[in-house]
Formats: structure tokens, sequence, C-alpha cells
């Protein structure tokens, strides 16, 4: 056998790309990017494309430290098993060089070009999923999804103070429709996984409280969400078209979550339909929220 | 599987060469990338 046989192939370019999460990513880019667009001000195209590859750049390495720190539970579980790191096509210390050198450099130039107060707010997002989320409070908490998506909701807000350069009541509430929107998300998703974050001893709500508190939780949250979904309207922050878009998609999403929420899983052999209608649709709701947000600035 | 290589035919150095010879152009291509994004920003800069 040859010497080169003996070594493992390194990892292919498309491993890394595969590190920075492309799908969640997009949503993360989509926000920011409805953040920007809805701000009120003018941003040069350059920069306010770099506020965006920025945000994406960042997303894109706390996701590759979250792959790196998870990477034995990931092994564990069968919808991340064929992540490049348990899969074994990349080394462990490639993840951690590869996300620390994203992370930086996204800090980095958007502080260049888009000032200290957006870098500033990129770094604690990033800081808030690699660390705050993924070290500290997902292997100990239920509630690892409610604090967590925070990190999430940042977004919104970057792309807004790039534009602004300060912060007002109105990115705040962007900020609070995501963090509000992520536990029922997540624990949509949690209900069909749950197999998978019991065998590796992942505390999510359903392996830790039950079913019955997981879909009473994503009843609370998915009330709560109605009303705030329409302050952007209220406070004037966004028009009718706004307003009455937010209306009919946290409707329905109320709706669908009364439908998981009120009942209980039929045997072990249910499809839980009403779950995956729910997690599809608050992926297509907060698309279409914040898409009605910048129609608004944009046609209105 | 189609998409394993021939054992027959399937050269390790081969493989490896080719595996950094493709990250060597992506890195390439993201240098360059970021030295015309480096330009633009300076001239989006210099405007305001």
């Amino acid at each position: 056998m040859t010497q080169a046989a003996q070594l493992p192939l390194p990892a292919d370019w498309r491993d890394f790309f595969a590190l920075t999460k492309p799908r969640v990513m997009s949503l993360v880019i989509f926000t920011g990017l409805c953040g920007l667009l809805a701000a009120p001000g003018h941003i040069d195209p350059v920069l306010g494309f770099t506020a965006i590859l920025c945000i994406a750049l960042g997303a894109g390495g706390a996701a590759a430290l979250n792959q790196w720190w998870e990477a034995d539970l990931d092994a564990g579980m069968r919808r991340t098993k064929q992540r490049p790191l348990p899969a074994g096509r990349m080394e462990r210390t490639s993840a951690r060089d590869f996300g620390l050198g994203l992370s930086a450099a996204s800090v980095l130039i958007m502080g260049l070009a888009n000032g200290v107060l957006p870098a500033a707010i990129l770094l604690v997002s990033i800081v808030y999923y690699a660390v705050v989320y993924t070290i500290w409070l997902k292997p100990r908490t239920p509630q690892n999804i409610v604090i967590g998506g925070g990190a999430g909701a940042f977004p919104p807000l970057i792309g807004w103070v790039a534009v602004t350069g300060h912060i007002t009541l109105m990115p705040v509430v962007l900020f609070a429709i995501i963090f509000m929107w992520t536990p029922p998300h997540f624990w949509a998703l949690a209900l069909f996984v749950q197999s998978d974050y019991a065998k590796v001893g992942i505390p999510m709500l359903p392996v830790v409280a039950g079913e019955a508190a997981t879909r009473r939780q994503i009843l609370i949250y998915a009330v709560l969400l109605m009303p705030l979904s329409l302050v952007p309207w209220w406070i004037g922050g966004a028009g009718l078209i706004y307003g009455i878009s937010a209306a009919l998609l946290s409707g329905v999403f109320l709706a669908l979550s009364a439908r998981v929420g009120l009942r209980q899983r039929s045997g072990p052999d249910d499809a839980m339909r009403p779950e995956k209608q729910l997690f599809a649709w608050s992926i297509l709701y907060l698309f279409a929220l914040f898409g009605a947000l910048v129609a608004d600035r944009w046609l209105a | 599987m189609s998409n394993l290589p021939d054992p027959e035919s399937f050269d390790p150095m081969e493989q490896r060469k080719k595996v950094i010879r493709q990250r060597n152009v992506a890195t390439g291509l993201v240098l360059v990338f970021f030295v015309v994004l480096f330009f633009a920003i300076t001239i989006a800069k210099m405007h305001h």
C-alpha cells in the first residue's frame, strides 16, 4: 500500500460549504436582507451587499463552530450523521479553524464597511449561537431553544442597524418576532424527530417534559406571536400591506399550532402530519412575513 | 453504487491531488473576490 493510500483524503470544498448549514443560512440571509431593505434611509449598494455577505459569513462561521463542538452528538443522529465531521470526511480542527476564520472575517469586514455597532451586534450573535446556545444551553436545559432562539433573531436587527447606524424600537420588535417564532418552529420539528434527540441525550422539551407539555408550549408561543407580529403595524413602523399580511399569516400559524397543541399522538405509527405541516408553515411564515414588511416599505 | 470509484482504476495519490487542486482553486477565487470587495468598499466609502 502506498503512503498516499494510507492518508485520509483532505476535505473537499463542498464539505466546507456544507459546514456552513446553507439551508439555515438562506433564512438568515433573507431576514437580514429584509431588515436592511425595510429600514428607513439609504445604503450604498456595495455596503448593503457587504452587510448581507457578513451576516451570511457570520452565520456560516457560527454553524461550523456548532458542528465542530457537536460532532460526537451528530454522529448519533440519523438527521446529522452524514455531515462532514461525523461522516469522517473532515478533521475536527479544520472545522474549528474554518469557523473561527469565517467569524473573525465577517466581524472585521462588517466593522470596516458598515461601522462598529452592526459589527458588534454580529459578534454578539456569533458568540450567542456558538457559545451560549451550543456549548452552554443546549446540553443543559429543555428551554435551550427559547433562549438560543435569540441567535437566529439577530440578522434583521443587524441589517437594519447597518442602514440607520442606531437601534430603535422597530428592529427590536423584528428581533422579538423571530425570538417568539423559534420555539414553536423547533418544537414542531422536535416532536417528530424526538427519538433522535433522546438517543444522544439532548434535553429537548419533548424528551424531558413530554409531548403534552411541548404541545401546550407551542400553542402558548403561537398565541403570543399573533399580537407581536402586528406590533410593527401598530407602532407605525409598517403599513396596511404588512398589517393585513401579518394578521392572515399569524392566523394560519395559530390555527396550525392549535391543531398540534390540542391533539395527542394516536400511537407509535402516527404520521405526525399536523406537526410536519406546522413546521413547513413556520418556515413559509417567516419568509412571507418579512417579505410583506419589505413590500410594505417599497410599494406603499 | 455508481458514485464509488472503480477499485481497478482508483489512484489514491491522483484523487488526493485532485481534491487539493480543487481546494486551491476555491481558495484562490475567494481571495480574488475579497480583493475586489475591499476595492469596492474603499470606493464606496470614499463617496460617503
